[in-house]
């Protein structure tokens, strides 16, 4: 590296990285201590920088831009509470493993640790909620350290990191180095080489099982459209039932056959009833998360487990596993989907039929099933509604956390990944409409929608701004119920009915709110004018807030209550107010 | 719900451990990197991990590598995801189990040693008895004075906390210890 040509400011070397990492959008908030790069990126065009209104707004834009793109989403913050309020969205985006580099601003170096105006200890307060951080004291390191950045964010299983820059480090000069010229660091490699023998043993289990059950994850999402890809065709070849996690929604197709529909606390019966009496698992990408498990020595009690997962870590953390294989979904399904096809024509096909046959008699009991109503909206049947006028639609969904998140999960079908945006892991409230301006900043001829629900959408309302600034015409489709919803089924079922702070009783008018920003605001409140209003949303070309008034106290059902397994779920057409109140015993409401 | 469930703190309920808490000693190569430290230490209160010992020093200078030595205590279980998550740090380059390893060699357990100087007030017939124990402990004498002695004694912790306990009685005045430095037997690299 030589002369004075890769001689550039660390404000410029910023903008250069981001540029030689592909990076076409950037979603932030100015501040002192970040002007230097705001100034370049003034003096620029390639990177469009998109404006937000808080910079928690920021981190979800940039996590439903990486979700719906296989890209890493990038966010730029000032120092102090800037930094700070990056947090929520950076935790989400580790716990979902979702790709994201955030650069923020810091006091000058020489002002470090001398509690100085906006100053906070970014690189302290992020340490546990990133994969990585750094804080950069030499402008010489600056352009190596996004670089690795971005390698961190996406290798392995990708997640958040932070670069966090000081102001003098951003007014200084030193060398640009590009990434082709940066080593990486020699202790962050991780393992992509497959042990083929243990996808043998795997395949040999598969072979033989009678009662087997694919059980899909987020991870293979993550690996990109190849493993969903790759997904499809083992289930095709096997002939195995697929049930998979909020996460994974959109791998294999809801209209596929073999799909039992979503597992987990607010999953089918037939689902959860086929983990629960399985004899062969095969996780693919996931991790046997407390919501998917139910109680965990009630778990799947007699089936062997194959677990696929490029986290060492996740590998026996909850459950114990029978076969392991380490790596990325789409290149363990690649062979294991070879390794099958060579040993398919020792295969029994017949031995499923009796499963198969079990399977049927749960899903006759029609699991989703809830009482129609004429006068009131049903929130399911918002959400079918809302599914059945975008079918053939290109179409984006993102949700808020809460019941109208499960029974979105639930009615709407995905037929492709990466159209599914939710908040998993952390379950954060807010997330799905700043990830829904994300995801229409990526896509801008799509319909992105937001399902939400009335008390999530007020956390991140304010990013209606940003997007009437930039014409996106994302939908916000409120299931109005006046309540928390998921906290009141919860206080029904292990607080006696005492509804604490779960209703809303000075709620906004949405309609006005909409024209306030000036959006476009709808309102439906009868089952008979729904399906005009949603297409009259879906035509308008511009932000719109749809306030769907639904049935207040409807409650989220399947349900498997918290301290109990999966054969022993709560179905609609049993929970009677009685049983909802008894559900749950004492042990079990000491838990959330 | 049966009586051998516990609640957990987090969602849902975990089978009790049935397996048994064992001490091992983990040698963690890292990079030398501002905040490394932290982020081990981190990883385990925020996972609720234990630390009984920690050690920590720049042993290769030139590849800028530390190497920390950590004493921890949990289940079989527990210690294969401590191994596991202290991998997933970035500057982590390698984690070994010394006491698994040192089982892999057929040793019972790894060379382990400390350091600790021990002040001790020694006046009267103390100071005699105080001086002759810490001879039959090898213990050297790097500081005194007509009132008092520091010692300095390394070797197992069993020995330095036997050499303490003797000491109390004594008039011991304070103890500094440095925590284990640990690496197996044999010709073998960690």
């Amino acid at each position: 590296m030589s002369g004075t040509e890769n001689q550039m400011t660390g404000a410029e070397i910023v903008l250069q990285a981001l540029k030689d990492n592909g990076v076409k959008h950037i979603f932030g908030y100015p501040g002192g201590a970040v002007l230097p790069i705001y100034d370049e990126i003034f003096q620029q065009e390639e990177i469009e920088h998109i404006l937000v209104r808080h910079e928690q707004g920021a981190g979800h834009m940039a996590e439903g831009y990486a979700r719906s793109t296989g890209k890493v989403g990038v966010m730029l913050v000032t120092s102090g509470p800037g930094a700070t309020n990056a947090v929520t969205p950076l935790q989400d985006a580790l716990m979902d493993s979702i790709p994201l580099v955030c650069i923020s601003g810091q006091v000058p170096t020489p002002l470090i640790g001398s509690d100085a105006f906006q100053e906070c200890d970014t690189v302290g307060i992020t340490r546990p909620c990133t994969k990585h951080n750094w804080l950069v004291k030499d402008v010489n390191d600056l352009a190596r350290i996004i670089h690795e950045a971005f390698r961190v964010a996406q290798s392995g299983r990708p997640g958040p990191v932070v670069v966090d820059i000081p102001k003098d480090v951003q007014f200084a000069t030193g060398t640009y180095t590009p990434p082709s010229a940066v080593p990486t660091q020699k202790s962050y490699q991780p393992k992509t080489q497959v042990d083929l023998k243990k996808i043998e043993e795997a395949v040999e289990l598969m072979k033989n099982a009678r009662r087997p059950v694919i059980y899909s994850g987020g991870g293979v999402i993550n690996s990109g459209p190849q493993a969903s890809h790759f997904l499809r065709e083992l289930v095709e070849l096997t002939g195995f039932p697929i049930t998979s996690t909020l996460m994974g929604l959109g791998a294999y197709p809801a209209s596929g056959k073999n799909w039992l529909g979503m597992l987990g606390m607010h999953g089918t019966y037939e689902a959860n009833m086929a983990m629960h009496d399985c004899d062969v698992m095969v996780c693919i990408g996931a991790r046997f998360d407390d919501r998917i498990t139910g109680r965990l020595n009630a778990f799947s009690p007699n089936s062997k487990k194959i677990h696929i997962d490029i986290d060492p870590s996740s590998i026996n953390k909850n459950v114990r596993v029978d076969v392991p294989i380490l790596g990325d979904v789409a290149t363990v399904l690649e062979d294991m989907v070879r390794l099958w096809r060579a040993a398919s024509k020792t295969v029994d096909k017949a031995r499923l039929e009796d499963w198969w046959a079990g399977i049927a008699k749960w899903r006759a009991r029609n699991s989703l099933a809830y009482t129609p109503n004429d006068d009131v909206i049903m929130p399911q049947y918002a959400i079918q509604r809302l599914y059945e006028l975008t079918k053939g639609r290109d179409t984006y969904i993102t949700t808020e956390v809460g019941q109208h998140q499960m029974w979105a999960a639930q009615f709407f079908g995905f037929e492709q990944p990466n159209r599914w945006m939710t908040s998993g892991g952390l379950g954060t409230m807010g997330y799905g409409f700043p990830a829904a301006v994300g995801v229409q900043v990526a896509h801008p001829e799509s319909l992105v929608i937001d399902i939400a629900g009335d008390a999530s959408i007020q956390m991140c309302i304010q990013e209606m701004s940003c997007a009437v600034q930039y014409g996106l015409p994302v939908k916000i489709f409120i299931l109005n119920n006046q309540y928390m919803g998921m906290v009141r089924q919860w206080q029904q079922l292990l607080h006696g009915n005492r509804l604490s702070h779960s209703y809303t009783e000075a709620m906004p008018d949405f309609v006005k709110l909409a024209e306030a920003y000036g959006g476009v605001g709808i309102r439906c409140e009868k089952p008979g004018e729904l399906d005009e209003a949603i297409r009259r949303m879906i035509d308008t070309p511009a932000p719109v807030i749809f306030d769907c008034r639904v049935a207040n106290l409807a409650n989220c059902f399947p349900m498997i209550p918290s301290g109990k397994a999966h054969n022993e779920m709560l179905l609609p057409d049993e929970a009677t107010d009685e049983v909802v109140a008894n559900a749950i015993d004492a042990k079990g409401r000491q838990l959330v | 719900m049966s009586a051998h469930l516990q609640p957990t703190g987090s969602a849902y309920f975990i089978a009790k451990e049935t397996e048994l808490a064992e001490t091992h000693t983990l040698s963690v190569l890292v990079d030398n990197e501002p905040g490394v430290l932290a982020r081990v230490i981190g990883l385990f209160s925020g996972r609720g991990y234990n630390i009984e010992s920690l050690t920590v020093s720049e042993t290769e200078h030139e590849a800028h590598l530390s190497r920390i030595t950590i004493v921890t205590r949990g289940t079989p279980h527990v210690l294969e995801q401590i191994k596991h998550q202290l991998e997933r740090l970035v500057p982590v380059h390698r984690v070994v189990d010394l006491t698994v390893r040192a089982a892999d060699l057929g040793h019972d357990r790894p060379i382990e040693r400390e350091l600790a100087l021990v002040k001790v007030h020694g006046s009267g017939e103390h100071r005699v008895e105080a001086l002759r124990l810490a001879d039959a402990f090898r213990a050297s004498v790097i500081d005194a004075n007509i009132e008092h002695f520091v010692f300095e004694i390394t070797g197992k912790p069993s020995k330095i906390e036997q050499f303490i306990a003797i000491m109390k009685p004594l008039g011991l005045i304070e103890v500094c210890r440095t925590g284990i430095a640990a690496m197996n037997r044999g010709p073998q690299g960690m």
